[in-house]
């Protein structure tokens, strides 16, 4: 490895206070006492934030209705979505190209275009405002996502495997179930992680469609966190940072298959 | 396989529906509802508050974009370098990628904040109202965007810079090419799918912009962050007229989707003349 120059450590040195210097900030203002945050510097760092947050406001609600709907999203996504790319991968049939171009299509719909007639149908059949009735919606969009992953990651595997099981007597849901399903579990855990991410991430859908404060995912209350005269940033901060750690951990645990996975839904080979 | 029709027909059907809203007066309230043909866009023609959203949407998608792919090229030629320290730059890069826009805004109007905010503190007491001064407060949601999502463009340069033949470096240097020549005559040119294809998911994602903008502004001060998702969202659910709410998604439709025919149809000609 070459010496890095002084230019290199510099762009470095940027890119890393620009990329992490706000998180890092954000991180201090949840630890910072109420009512000193005009001062330039806090006096002491304190937990209050992050208690007032966690059990005196319905935070930890929001928190779990975000768990439930981002799973809830993942399993529907997955379950669709492993046969649909299965099929496109390696099944022939026609207009499998155009399948997925309008696979790739929908995903560059405006979720507003689709917020009326949505709002409509899960009223009409009395999901809106459920966290059921969430997940629905972010599937239909996350599909999208779902199936240029998964479809490239089977495409990578031999085509020989398939046509052996075939041979050995498999059915090809057989073939698909016993032996490809398996093989494509990093591309599963890959999907996975970006679809939860996707569905925790959501905000448009969640603030049109739930109406009661109890449902509210954790974006929606974070945007609505307010008290009566002054914002509260501390307690904004502690919530951001509740809401943000775990997807920070997991996206530098699963970094490698997160870019992985983000290059193979953009650019295809 | 019916999975895919499936999602065909669930994915279409919404923005089918959405259309034909668009050609009714609806006001959710009074429940009234009636089919009123064009009316809706012969409206939209003469709105003024359409126009300056349309405005506001364009300017913020072509300034972001822009000013993503300007920090995005050196960010991910630096990526492509080994130097120690490499894999702390690539994981902390994916960390505003990561949280959720509406976090990255509420994070950013604080650093926005004119009494307190960190922002003016860098600029030595500042008092400036970011977020409340019509010039400022658009380019302040330029900055989040920007923030948030060059990782994602350097990360497809990235993927752009690993597809070029080291040989090609090689042969430069030893006709005594410069770096900053190489970087013109080697990079650029072979960089540039890659380049187009980030264009166009950026200013597709761009053009749709609600959240960031929503938490931080709503829109104001005085409509000038105001974008169609915005306006339409507004019409839609404050006001619940969905008749002519449906018309401006629908044009915010309309317009990702001619965004998209340009950047596919230059993205294929680039393609074809490989």
């Amino acid at each position: 490895m070459k010496r890095p120059g002084l230019g290199t450590a510099l762009a470095v040195v940027a890119f890393l206070t620009f990329f992490l210097g706000p998180f890092l900030w954000q991180v201090l203002t949840s630890l910072w006492p109420d009512g000193e945050l005009t001062r330039p510097w806090p006096s002491h760092l304190t937990g209050a934030n992050y208690q007032s947050v966690l059990f005196g406001r319905p935070f930890l609600w929001a928190v779990l209705n975000s768990l439930v709907v981002a799973t809830l999203t993942t399993v529907f996504c997955l379950t669709v979505g492993a046969s649909a790319a299965f099929a496109l991968a390696k099944l022939e049939f026609r207009g499998r190209g155009l399948l997925l171009s309008a696979a790739l299509g929908v995903s560059m719909f405006p979720p507003i275009a689709t917020v009326s007639p949505l709002y409509l149908i899960l009223s009409a059949v009395g999901l809106r405002d459920s966290l059921v009735g969430l997940a629905l919606p972010y599937t239909t969009f996350a599909l999208p996502l779902t199936l240029w992953v998964l479809t490239s990651f089977f495409r990578q595997l031999p085509d020989e495997l398939y046509r052996a099981a075939r041979v050995d007597g498999c059915t090809p849901v057989g073939a698909f179930r016993r032996v490809l399903l398996p093989l494509a579990a990093p591309g599963l855990a890959t999907t996975a992680i970006l679809v939860f991410i996707f569905a925790w991430n959501e905000f448009l859908y969640a603030l049109t469609f739930l109406s009661t404060p109890e449902k509210r995912t954790v974006p929606v209350a974070i945007s609505l966190f307010a008290s009566e005269y002054k914002e509260p940033w501390g307690e904004i901060a502690a919530a951001s940072v509740v809401a943000t750690l775990p997807l920070v951990v997991l996206t530098v645990l699963f970094q490698r298959r997160i870019v992985s996975g983000l290059t193979a839904g953009a650019v295809k080979e | 396989m019916p999975s895919v029709v499936v999602l065909a027909v669930v994915a279409l059907y919404p923005v089918l529906a959405a259309v034909w809203l668009s050609l009714h007066r609806f006001i959710l309230v009074f429940g009234e509802r009636r089919f009123t043909g064009l009316a809706n866009y012969a409206y939209l023609l003469g709105d003024a508050r359409f126009g300056s959203a349309l405005g506001n949407t364009v300017y913020f998608t072509a300034v972001a974009v822009a000013v993503e792919l300007l920090l995005a090229v050196p960010l991910a030629v630096l990526l492509n370098r080994a130097f120690p320290g490499r894999g702390l730059l690539r994981a902390s890069v994916l960390v505003p990628w990561a949280i959720p826009t509406v976090v990255s805004a509420r994070l950013w109007a604080w650093m926005f904040n004119p009494d307190s905010g960190l922002i003016n503190r860098l600029l030595g007491g500042a008092e400036i109202n970011w977020l409340g001064a019509p010039g400022y407060a658009l380019h302040a949601a330029i900055l989040v965007d920007v923030w948030k999502t060059t990782p994602f463009v350097a990360l497809l340069v990235l993927a752009g810079l690993q597809g070029i033949p080291e040989d090609l470096y090689k042969a430069a240097r030893v006709d005594g090419a410069s770096p900053w020549r190489q970087f013109r005559s080697i990079t650029l040119p072979l960089l540039k799918p890659a380049l187009l294809l980030a264009v166009l998911f950026r200013s597709l994602d761009a053009f749709r912009v609600f959240d960031a903008i929503y938490v931080l502004t709503e829109g104001g001060p005085a409509n000038t962050t105001e974008t169609l998702s915005i306006y339409a969202y507004k019409t839609l659910m404050r006001s619940g007229d969905f008749g002519y709410g449906s018309t401006l998604a629908v044009a915010t439709f309309l317009g990702v989707v001619l965004l998209a025919a340009v950047w596919l149809k230059w993205l294929g000609r680039e393609e074809a003349r490989e």
